[in-house]
């Protein structure tokens, strides 16, 4: 817990040094940390330093986990200035060639650049609306609601992306009972269930699950005829992304489907937007696709309707490995995308990554679950 | 099309896997828990055991075992053979009668339940009427007396079952005959004991609880004698020429009676003795007589002590002319018999064999001093209880020799004992029954177990008896409290009674710092690292001659100068500083001490490299036993970790402690707060929040789980579960080094390059080692396991096992794979450079962690040259898995242990040929085997007994029986009852069984170590 690594001590407390690229070039400044200005200013300082006038700019940040964040209006540039150790390393690019996108799963974004691309022509933004919003995909994703089109109404699939959270995800369950309807009548089964909520945890905070819950699956597995601990442990191995398909206690807040888009085949043909990012969960409609080359291979045991590929697709789980050589370089990361998970793809980022993970202190890099003790 | 050739594939591999893959629970080794029941049929030489979970397990010479299982839960309370026959008959607690038998098919005998029998008494009577509480197979083989709680005895014939009515002897017309003047003549209780006349068939002595003992003739269903004796009767016996009875009381008394003529109607008691006697003594339960060819009789019995002074003893007394001994046994005495000699078994007694609760033992009466045999199954595995065990497959015949010989020396105080393959034993074991017919074992196995008190026991695994050969004892290079010389050979001269102690089960350990921990063998070179609990490593050597010095204990500092650090388990183990006589076996040279001394948790050892490598909860060590030297330390601890740092749990968890230690977690959190996060109001948020469900916590909530991401702030961390050496390609792929691996419980592996100086400087050149690489697994998960496989994908073999050439040699052509096992899943790394390559995920998919693992070789059964290596897993579920290397793909499952026997998984250890041994109760070790080309199972036959006429004359007691009688039933006319049940079954059905399995684990410490990690998880 020691803060004061953050700031080495033989710079100034008070000047921020900033390291700005923009392209191939690199601009090298400081900005007094106890008064940063506002946006516009920083803005023009930025084109004024690069010397590109009448360029419109997206300007982002990496933030201390290694996440590329945007900086456009004033608060992001103040908590980017304020959370700068020892170096605030800014990247620009022109709005009309963004390539790049913000947040957590940078690397998974990429696949959608293509769409966006489309979607956010610079002639659309032309015309600059008078309040600037940002995009949902410049915010963190902390859960949402999936596979709505596949699902019965009484069930809810929730996806937590504990990644990057500091939060916990804050919930217990236990044994219990429900009742089902069989051919044979009504039947008492044992189920599992949400039994408590840790006030101020992830799970709590999304909102989407509550006490007396019935889980259901867990990243795709049915939990039904396993025991507590069984589920405990599923749950915590797939705690980096966990999807819980649940039966609400409370029936009425249920997403009401419009037409008749149910079943396996809605998959393709509906929520063309919400799942592109989550295809690792809605597997149910991929697996005709997908599923016919991998299931195949699949263990028996695996569900055949999960697809081993996407086992292996989930860039979450990558492992880190240091090189600790006699004689090469103190650090030396593979270059591998395997070992940096959470990182762009890009050169310099992976250079600023491996620079702040040696300053930040070690405590809050374990907390992420990024970075080893050296 | 595509689809098809898959298809194809798939089938073609599902073929190769029924070759290579077979499950199979084959035989369970050592003693049977709970025994309640025993039973020897001398015409057979089988020897039969009962136990409270129903199991009834039968012995013959050494590899003859069958076992059988009731479908009823319930204890086996007797057990008598037919006389002559291959039939016996079991009494449960439940009132139910067995018929079983040795059904010869294919060459092979099974056991098998042909019948089952519950007495019916006449409507209305009382339950207790038909309750049996004696049991007489009668010698013509073809009655069943059963005596009854409520006095009357029934006459059933066998094996039918078939109750013959008018045969009864109710107890009216008993009680109608017997004299007036008889004290007890208004309530004779119940039948306690039937003895049949050795020289008259048809005479039956019935023994009532009440004294009173009528001597009946069968066959004209009248009295002709009665025996008034006044004291609560125990048990009867007819000596062998018909002429005496021996009756044996409640107080400790015993009884010899005439038998006489039938004109005599009233017999004064001959000869009446208290052995034990003035002061009042316990019952003799149990009394045997036996003649012998020349001289005095045997006399044994059981009981009898002085109540006052020795009532807690378990005594069996054997008087033979002046000698007179009280044989003292660890626990309760459950049965005995004696074997007699001769070709009929009709000549001298030659041994006693005794079940005790925890044990069998076997007395040699023709020896000088009735020294103990040996046994050769039945071993008490629990005589102190298991820690550890460790298995070392295809031993060369070198260290076997020596082995076997430095064992032979320690049970030199013993009669020899008949091992397979030995010559001329003095007395060899004694219970010959049936043949084996099992091939040769194709190797010589050796399974080590680490046990509480220090010991590490050697068994000879190679086949289905489980021998001991050889005793190896850590304690001796400790001070310990106990002395030394205390137990065993006490007996004072003079003392009365005249006590002797025998049997081996000892479950008091001196020191629980002894228990051992990790063992590690080395088949070639015969060095042997054995680490315990109070964090010492002993280097051991194996020396044929005896050999006195000191040992220099080594400390190694895991800590690293790590601040913060208060251990308050257990101090270390003082080291006898002068001098100690080792004998001849393995002897320790060195010995590592870990600082702080906690339980070692990672052992391995590379001969070739003259190298250890050992871990605890703190951190890893290398030394290097060559040179004495330490090569490496290296300190895992989180600091944050409070657990690792304060030490073991105490066994039973305060709930005052855990409630400070709670706060303590809590302030702490809270003071980090306030330094560092004042404003911060989502810290502060989440700090309430684990703040209230750490209360939560310390409420008796109902049964619930945390679902929580695994974090470095989780407890035991650093604890270093796995380490391995490797000579592999680690820094650059043209050059391979040696390397040493660690995997931690907080999912970390750290890699070492180990330099080691050329051979001829190997004693002055220091090792040296250098960090090389770190994998954190971003699940941290615990890792379990971490092997190399060569460019062939093979696992690289053993050190050593090259140059003996064993093995062939490592492909160092291609790349290497690193494979690590976490807990809950399987990842194969690329060599030098580590990449992911392949994974196998486990708990994600189905909840099952993986508690224990192992490489093991798996021979296809159908053709010789055809084999795979792979990883054989047993998951916290109890299943095993074999993952195929180097693909990591799922091969085949099967479920093996109950998920709920919990000590049965921690105890599990996989063989290099894929079998496996688990605990299945203190005292057992089941035997698996999931290759289809290596089974180790009992292969027996046990003919009918073959009789001729002499034997009418001179008959052993229990089936003495003239020929004319006997009828011939192998063409066994009742149906087969259903197929072999596998006695683990039973055992795990039972709760007391496995409430004790759950005593017994708490005070595991491997599984104290699991226990709180799986809370850590939780």
């Amino acid at each position: 817990m020691n803060k004061s690594h953050r700031v080495p001590s033989n710079r100034s407390l008070s000047a921020v040094e900033v390291k700005s690229k923009f392209g191939a070039e690199f601009r090298r400044f400081s900005l007094d940390r106890s008064k940063p200005g506002r946006f516009d200013e920083f803005y023009g300082l930025l084109q004024h330093v690069h010397r590109i006038p009448n360029v419109d700019l997206l300007v982002g940040y990496a933030d201390v986990h290694g996440d590329l964040l945007p900086i456009n209006n004033d608060d992001n540039y103040h908590k980017a200035i304020s959370t700068a150790s020892p170096l605030l390393r800014l990247f620009l690019q022109r709005k009309e060639e963004a390539d790049y996108t913000f947040g957590t799963n940078s690397l998974t974004r990429k696949k959608n650049t293509v769409l966006s691309a489309v979607l956010l022509r610079p002639d659309a933004n032309r015309k600059k609306p008078p309040v600037l919003i940002s995009l949902p995909r410049d915010f963190r994703p902390v859960s949402s609601i999936i596979d709505v089109d596949i699902l019965p109404e009484t069930h809810r699939r929730v996806r937590l992306y504990k990644h990057g959270q500091e939060k916990p995800l804050g919930f217990y369950i236990r044994d219990g009972s429900s009742v089902r309807v069989t051919p044979q009548g009504l039947e008492k089964v044992p189920g599992i269930f949400i039994s408590r909520m840790v006030p101020g945890g992830l799970a709590e905070s999304t909102g989407l699950l509550a006490v007396n819950d019935e889980v259901l699956e867990v990243n795709g597995i049915e939990v039904a005829g396993k025991s507590l601990d069984q589920v405990t442990d599923m749950m915590i191995a797939n705690s980096h992304n966990l999807i819980i398909t649940v039966k609400p206690a409370n029936q009425r807040n249920n997403v009401v489907r419009t037409g008749g888009g149910g079943g396996g085949g809605g998959g393709t043909a509906s929520g063309s937007s919400g799942r592109s990012s989550d295809s690792g969960a809605s597997y149910y409609g991929y697996s005709a696709l997908s599923g016919v080359g991998a299931a195949a291979s699949a263990p028996s045991h695996i569900i055949q309707n999960f697809p081993a590929g996407e086992l292996e697709s989930d860039e979450d789980d990558e492992d880190l490995v240091i090189e600790v050589g006699g004689e090469a370089e103190p650090i030396r990361r593979t270059l591998s995308n395997y070992s940096m998970p959470s990182l762009p793809r890009y050169e310099p980022h992976l250079n600023l990554r491996a620079a702040s993970a040696l300053s930040i202190n070690r405590r809050s890099l374990e907390e992420e679950g990024t970075v080893i003790t050296l | 099309m595509k689809r098809f050739r898959r298809h194809g594939q798939e089938s073609q591999r599902d073929r190769l896997k029924q070759e290579l893959f077979q499950f199979n629970k084959t035989v369970e080794h050592g003693f049977p828990h709970q025994p309640s029941a025993l039973g020897y049929s001398p015409s057979l030489q089988l020897l039969a055991i009962g136990t409270r979970s129903g199991a009834i397990k039968l012995y013959g010479a050494p590899g003859v075992e069958f076992m059988g299982l009731h479908d009823e839960n319930a204890a086996v309370t007797q057990v008598h053979f037919l006389p002559h026959q291959v039939e016996l008959v079991t009494l449960l607690d439940d009132n139910s009668l067995h018929m079983w038998t040795l059904k010869a098919h294919k060459g092979l005998s099974e056991l098998l339940e042909i019948g089952r029998f519950t007495l019916t008494g006449p409507p209305g009577a009382p339950p207790s009427v038909t309750r049996v509480t004696a049991v007489l197979a009668h010698s013509s083989g073809e009655l069943l007396l059963l005596g009854t709680e409520g006095g009357h005895v029934f006459i059933v014939e066998v094996p039918g079952f078939r109750e013959l009515e008018e045969r009864n002897i109710s107890l009216d017309q008993v009680a109608s005959s017997v004299p007036d003047d008889y004290i007890g003549r208004r309530n004779l209780e119940h039948v306690e004991t039937l003895q049949e006349n050795p020289v008259d068939p048809n005479q039956v002595v019935i023994g009532y609880g009440r004294g009173l003992m009528v001597i009946w003739n069968l066959e004209k269903q009248q009295a002709i004698q009665h025996i008034p004796a006044t004291q609560q009767l125990e048990s009867m016996w007819w000596t062998e020429d018909g002429g005496h009875l021996l009756s044996s009381h409640s107080d400790g008394s015993y009884c010899r009676w005439m038998a006489g003529g039938e004109d005599m109607n009233e017999e004064e008691e001959e000869k009446s003795d208290i052995p034990y006697g003035h002061f009042p003594c316990k019952a003799i339960s149990k009394i045997i007589q036996l003649p012998t060819e020349k001289g005095p009789p045997f006399l044994l019995f059981s009981g009898g002590m002085p109540r006052a002074s020795y009532g807690d003893r378990h005594c069996i007394t054997v008087i033979h002319s002046k000698t007179h001994v009280a044989l003292d046994f660890t626990s309760r005495i459950i049965d005995f018999f004696a074997i007699r000699g001769g070709p009929q078994h009709t000549g001298d007694p030659s041994a006693l064999v005794v079940l005790v609760e925890e044990e069998l033992v076997v007395i040699d009466l023709q020896t000088e001093g009735w020294p103990v045999i040996q046994t050769p199954y039945l071993v008490p595995l629990h005589s102190s209880a298991i820690t550890c065990s460790h298995h070392v497959s295809a031993i060369p015949l070198k260290l076997w020799e020596r082995v076997l010989a430095a064992g032979d020396l320690q049970s030199k105080h013993y009669s020899k004992e008949a091992r397979p393959g030995q010559k001329l034993p003095l007395q060899p074991w004694p219970i010959t029954g049936g043949q084996n017919l099992a091939p040769d074992p194709p190797q010589r196995d050796l399974l080590l177990t680490g046990h509480e008190d220090g010991t590490v026991r050697f068994w000879d695994a190679s086949g289905v008896c489980l021998c001991p050969m050889y005793k190896l004892s850590t304690s001796g290079v400790f001070h310990t409290d106990a002395d030394p010389n205390d137990n065993m050979n006490q007996g004072t001269e003079g003392e009365w009674p005249p006590f002797r102690k025998v049997g081996c089960f000892d479950p008091y350990s001196d020191d629980p710092r002894l228990g051992v921990q990790k063992i590690h063998l080395c088949k070639y070179s015969g060095y042997l690292a054995v680490a315990g609990t109070a964090g010492q490593i002993l280097m051991l050597e194996l020396n044929d001659e005896a050999a006195e010095h000191t040992v220099e204990a080594k400390v190694v500092d895991l800590l690293q100068g790590q601040e913060g650090f208060r251990w308050k388990g257990h101090t270390q183990l003082d080291v006898r500083e002068e001098p100690v006589l080792f004998p001849p076996g393995f002897q320790p040279f060195t010995l590592v001490q870990c600082q702080p001394p906690a339980v070692v948790t990672a052992l391995t050892l590379h001969s070739e490299w003259k190298l250890v490598a050992f871990g605890t909860s703190h951190g890893f060590g290398l030394y290097d036993y060559q040179q004495w030297n330490n090569v490496l330390v290296k300190c895992t601890l989180n600091p944050s970790d409070q657990l690792a740092m304060e030490g073991p749990l105490s066994r039973v968890k305060s709930i005052k402690k855990s409630l400070r230690q709670s706060f303590r977690r809590i302030r702490r959190s809270r003071v980090s707060l306030r330094k560092h996060h004042v404003n911060n109001a989502a810290k502060l948020q989440d700090a309430n929040a684990r703040l209230e469900a750490e209360l939560a916590e310390m409420e008796l909530a109902p049964v619930q789980r945390k679902i929580e991401a695994r974090s470095s702030d989780d407890s035991f961390t650093g604890l270093v579960r796995t380490i391995y050496f490797a000579d592999t390609f680690l820094s650059d792929s043209s050059h391979n080094t040696p390397s040493l691996w660690a995997g931690t419980n907080g999912g970390c592996v750290f890699a070492y390059m180990l330099r080691l100086p050329a051979a001829e400087r190997r004693t002055d050149e220091l090792v040296t080692a250098q960090p090389a690489k770190e994998i954190q697994l971003m699940h941290r998960a615990p890792v379990v396991g971490i092997v190399v496989l060569d460019g062939h994908g093979a696992p690289l073999p053993e050190p050593l096992e090259v140059a003996h050439d064993l093995a062939r040699s490592p492909d160092m052509q291609g790349s290497h794979h690193l494979v690590v096992i976490s807990e809950e899943q399987f990842k194969v790394f690329t060599l030098p450079k580590v990449s992911a390559k392949m994974k196998l995920k486990l708990t994600a998919v189905d909840g099952s962690r993986v508690r224990r693992v192992g490489v093991a070789w798996f021979g296809s059964s159908r053709s010789e040259d055809y084999g795979e290596s792979g990883l054989v897993v047993l998951t916290n579920q109890g299943d095993v898995h074999v993952v195929s290397l180097p693909t990591v793909k799922m091969q085949v499952h099967y479920p093996c242990v109950r998920r709920e026997d919990v000590s049965g998984i921690a105890s599990c250890v996989f063989t290099k040929h894929g079998q496996g041994f688990y605990l299945i109760s203190p005292s057992e070790f089941e035997r698996f085997s999931l290759s289809a080309r290596y089974l180790v199972e009992p292969r027996c036959l046990v003919e009918v007994p073959f009789r001729t006429g002499s034997a009418t004359q001179r008959r052993p007691q229990p089936d003495g029986v003239s020929s004319a009688h006997r009828i011939t039933t192998q063409d066994g006319e009742a149906a087969e009852s259903a197929a072999r049940r596998v006695m683990e079954h039973a055992l795990l059905n039972d709760e007391k069984v496995l409430q004790e399995i759950q005593k017994s684990l708490e005070g595991e410490q491997t599984s104290l170590l699991e226990n709180n990690v799986k809370n850590a998880v939780a």
